[in-house]
């Protein structure tokens, strides 16, 4: 809630920031009003074109040279950031205004010590001298809760995990004790249990330092840990803004509750109700419609009252704002979860895939004559099946084997042992360049970032068509036609087949991905993370027409995902992956119910919950994944495991207890006993090992 | 770090054999037999006969081979039958003229090309990179002897303050061995600088785009600090490979200065001895070359692992 007796710490006063570029003022920002309090959090949210990024570099003055604030005010600390000369500016970067930023291993320079990038800031600000600085630096990176901070003072950039970094990143912006910290997608690309240690250890500075933060994310459940207000993003303009409980219970702009429901909630899923989307996509700056930017897309949207004057921002109450002249005839929000539905799964019906005792080992090399004699396990005696037009969903974090298994299922590295069988057919020991036609047609992959995948030279209908030829034989006119249904398939138009990658949207590009690799009408499709880096709305739209494609074609699909959410709503099947074994395998139904593995039941409470109602304590899994040179004899997660009973976890492989239905656990604490554990509440040891 | 050298010693020891049996290979192969590329053109069919049998020519090429590889180990080069002496007693004078050139010219590019690259590449678009841009393009596409023509005109012809040839022998017009030098070196370091200038440039560039940059500035350091404890060192990786392969140039590829200058160095004993098929001098000319290349890739190697902790092992 705003106070009004205390002066804000950031204030933009309709701020209007364009970009001059060869082919004119692009208005990305087209007159922004909001304000941070001290000591406040605000979140950011919108999805990618919306100017959150802007808003952020705006604040920091670092908007490059084309752009530029052209009329209002970025006020902080009373004032004008745009008329600070660059003595006052960099007075005040790094010192009162610091960033986080997205990527944290290139955030970081990569030819110097840790400690050295720290200890450069209170040298510069603080006119600290060497041991002063030293000290300051030993002290924050206590404070991020790195390990012996002495050593990793002493350590570059690339000899720390992505958490790590991006502690370090903290730690560097919070070491002067600065009143507003802006935070630009801190989690992105890191993993789901990373990502619940870095929220939790940034809701803790926050307290401690008493610094503003302003958090930007396109993940609504990171916002809800962090913040205490929100700000929804659409087109350069703040639609709505409040406090996250009174804007996610009553959102007061349609664009909101479009964010809202195209999220997979953990709990729904694709036997219940297709995923809402929102159809089309954020218009171009170059060209603002009259009105209301969102009508285009808006299902509220009347001809007139929306469309033709600029539309004022509603007061909905105790400082909750909605720009929309609908927003009090809208009807009251219902959030849309618990939608699960029963797929139909017969036990008698042979797998499709089937994976058995499936090892892969690396013999570890090091330059041209170099063998270190050490062998990577990366996968060790996998066990998985999917069942024909069914889903087959693969969690855990990086490190865990997921994606060395979909390259032995394409064939992109063959297995060292074990059984992968398609239909019955070895499929496992056969490179990909021994695959015949047949085999390639059968088996198709989609990747996670459709723009390193599709040639840029290549025009969609090129891109499409070689499949059509190669896998099916037809001929130029045949697979013209066929390219042109595939397009409708995946919902594009067909003068799409003309367009270069380019020229299309990131969702636009995986559907050509998705239709590329349904040109040979595949059995099985992996996808490896195919939504991971569209927006969510992109994101809904993608995950239905999945589902969709597998309603009609019966295809099965191996989904590869580091997000719970969607694999809940995606999976018929789920494996728990933890350093290239399977922990807990079973029906999505069963697997997201206790009892857990005490690994999925780490990573299920770190996913963040986009509902503030819902944010209970979290399983905080401290460490990082051990070597796979070296595996633990005992159970492979017993280095981080919070349900650890003894020295039996490090000594002896856990044994696999059936529960049913093909569910099975891995772990020495019988299943009845977590059963217990887990529904009573009983907390698990939080970060309780040195 | 011994293992780095072991390996790169072993490859060296490797590639110099390979070289060796390549190009003893190749003048034993090429059109007319040994013993004529020595005595020429003008020698008698009984003379070449002679010759042949005197060294052996006749016996398979495997054994003559091997007893060139022995003698080598021993410190044996041969016989320069362009020169009249032996091998060692000219390539290694002419590699010294030529080292000498080389280190004066080396010394100037690099502090130069950094110099200029840096400074063109952190303002990219600025008038400062545009000059400079310009300046090194002209300077890389003007071909050495053209420039070396143009030089001379201007400051041996017309102004007649430094002397034409650099051929390091007191001259009748009494130039000292530094004013022989000037035009040399100018040619040298102007040629090469505009390539180096352009590599540095175009990996500053780069470098002043990626974020640890941005991170740099809103931490609030001045440009200038900037340029020099975060830029810079980053710049200088990729450019290093290049700035350790002009030694490799400015050894055996400085052959057109060389003769411009009447410059008695490696690059032009070379010359005379391939158009005089003067085989002992080539071949060791060769292997000398070789050695020079692999050497500096190791000095290469160590500057990259200097400079870039990554690759460190």
């Amino acid at each position: 809630m705003t106070d009004r007796t205390v002066s804000p710490l950031l204030e933009f006063r309709n701020a209007r920031i364009s970009f001059m570029l060869r082919v004119g003022e692009a208005n990305v920002i087209p007159g922004l009003s909001f304000s941070i309090n001290p000591g406040e959090a605000m979140g950011l949210v919108g999805e990618s074109g919306c100017g959150k990024s802007t808003v952020a570099l705006a604040i920091m003055r670092y908007l490059g040279r084309a752009g530029r604030v052209t009329s209002g005010q970025i006020m902080f600390e009373g004032r004008d950031i745009a008329s600070m000369s660059e003595d006052e500016l960099r007075r005040i970067r790094g010192k009162r205004l610091a960033m986080v930023y997205q990527d944290p291993m290139s955030s970081l320079n990569p030819v110097k010590t840790i400690g050295s990038q720290l200890m450069e800031v209170p040298i510069i600000h603080d006119d600290a001298d060497e041991a002063k600085a030293r000290a300051m630096a030993l002290r924050m990176l206590d404070e991020v809760k790195l390990p012996d901070a002495a050593s990793v003072m002493n350590r570059y950039p690339h000899q720390l995990s992505g958490g790590q970094q991006q502690r370090v990143v903290i730690a560097m912006a919070l070491i002067t004790q600065p009143s507003l910290l802006v935070m630009d997608e801190p989690t992105t690309g890191l993993d789901v249990t990373v990502e619940a240690a870095v929220l939790d250890l940034v809701r803790e500075l926050r307290q401690r330092h008493n610094s503003a933060i302003l958090f930007i994310s396109h993940n609504l459940g990171t916002v809800v840990r962090v913040c205490d207000r929100i700000g929804v993003m659409y087109a350069g303009e703040m639609v709505e803004q409040g406090t996250i409980r009174e804007v996610f219970a009553n959102p007061g702009h349609p664009y909101t509750r479009g964010l809202l429901d195209c999220l997979p909630t953990l709990g729904r899923d694709k036997h219940g109700s297709p995923l809402s989307t929102i159809p089309g996509q954020v218009g171009s700056p170059l060209s603002r419609p009259p009105g209301c930017s969102f009508a285009k897309r808006c299902a509220f949207a009347e001809e007139g009252r929306c469309t033709t004057v600029p539309i004022a921002i509603e007061t909905l109450g105790g400082g909750h704002l909605a720009q929309c002249v609908r927003t009090r005839e809208l009807p009251p929000y219902q959030r849309r979860e618990g939608l699960s539905g029963v797929g139909n799964d017969d036990e008698s019906v042979p797998a499709m895939l089937e994976i058995t005792a499936l090892r892969k080992t690396y013999r570890q090399t090091h330059g041209l004559f170099g063998d270190t004699g050490k062998t990577v396990k990366a996968l060790n005696d996998v066990d998985m099946f999917a069942k024909p037009g069914k889903t087959l969903a693969i969690v855990g974090e990086s490190g865990c084997g997921k994606s060395t298994l979909a390259k032995v299922l394409s064939g992109l590295v063959t297995s060292t042992d074990g059984a992968v069988r398609l239909e019955r057919e070895e499929i496992g020991t056969v490179g990909v360049d021994k695959r015949p036609q047949s085999l390639k047609r059968k088996l198709q992959m989609v990747f996670q970032n459709p723009d390193s995948t599709l040639n840029p030279s290549h025009s969609v209908g090129y891109v499409i068509g070689r499949a059509l030829r190669r896998l099916k034989g037809m001929s130029r006119r045949e697979a013209e036609n066929e390219t042109a249904r595939l397009l409708d398939v995946v919902k594009l138009n067909g003068d799409f087949a003309h367009r270069k990658p380019h020229q299309l949207s990131g969702g636009q590009k995986q559907r050509i991905a998705i239709a590329r690799a349904l040109a040979g009408d595949p059995e099985v499709m992996i996808a490896d993370e195919p939504v991971s880096a569209l927006d969510v709305s992109v994101q809904a739209a993608i995950i239905n027409l999945l589902n969709e494609l597998q309603t009609e074609r019966k295809t099965t699909f191996l989904f590869i995902s580091h997000d719970l959410a969607v694999v809940r709503y995606m999976a018929d099947h789920v494996a728990v992956m933890y350093l290239g074994k399977v922990v807990e395998f079973g029906r999505a139904a069963e697997v997201f119910e206790p009892p857990f593995h005490p690994y999925t039941e780490a990573l299920l409470s770190a996913a963040p919950v986009p509902d503030p109602t819902r944010q209970g304590e979290r399983i905080i899994l401290d460490g990082a994944l051990p070597s796979a040179t070296d595996l633990p004899p005992g159970c492979p997660f017993s280095s981080r495991c919070p349900r650890k009973v003894g020295a039996i976890c490090d000594t002896t492989p856990p044994p696999e207890q059936q529960l049913g239905h093909g569910h099975r656990i891995a772990c020495h604490i019988p299943a009845v006993e977590l059963v217990a554990l887990q529904r009573g509440g009983a907390p698990a040891k939080v970060a309780a090992k040195a | 770090m011994l293992r780095f050298f072991g390996k790169h010693a072993l490859f060296m020891v490797i590639t110099l054999i390979a070289v060796s049996f390549i190009v003893f290979m190749m003048n034993e192969f090429s059109p007319g037999d040994v013993a004529r590329k020595e005595l020429g053109a003008y020698a008698t069919q009984e003379q070449v006969d002679l010759l042949t049998e005197r060294l052996g020519l006749n016996r398979p090429v495997v054994v003559r081979y091997f007893e060139y590889i022995g003698k080598l180990l021993q410190g044996d080069l041969g016989y320069s039958q362009r020169f009249k002496v032996p091998v060692s007693d000219i390539i290694f004078n002419r590699l010294g003229n030529t080292a000498f050139l080389a280190a004066i010219s080396f010394a100037l590019i690099v502090p130069l090309s950094m110099l200029l690259g840096i400074v063109a590449g952190m303002r990219e678009g600025s008038l400062v990179d545009r000059s400079i841009t310009i300046f090194a393009t002209m300077a890389a596409s003007v071909p050495e002897f053209a420039m070396g023509v143009f030089l001379a005109s201007i400051f041996v012809v017309w102004l007649k303050v430094l002397p034409g040839t650099a051929t390091l022998l007191p001259d009748a017009a009494g130039w000292s061995i530094g004013a022989q030098l000037v035009l040399p070196v100018a040619v040298i370091v102007l040629y090469d600088m505009g390539y180096v200038v352009s590599m540095i440039r175009a990996s500053m560039v780069e470098v002043m785009q990626r974020p640890y940059i941005r991170t740099a500035v809103l931490k609030g350091m001045s440009f200038r600090r900037v340029i020099l404890r975060h830029a810079l060192r980053n710049a200088m990786i990729n450019p290093v490979t290049v700035i350790m392969l002009q030694i490799n140039y400015l050894i055996a590829g400085v052959v057109v200065v060389e003769t411009v200058f009447a410059y008695p160095g490696f690059g032009r004993m070379m010359l005379e001895a391939a158009l005089f098929k003067d085989i002992a001098l080539i071949e060791a000319g060769a292997l000398v070359a070789v050695f020079v290349c692999v050497a500096t890739q190791i000095l290469g190697d160590l500057g990259y692992m200097a400079l870039d902790p990554r690759i460190r092992a």
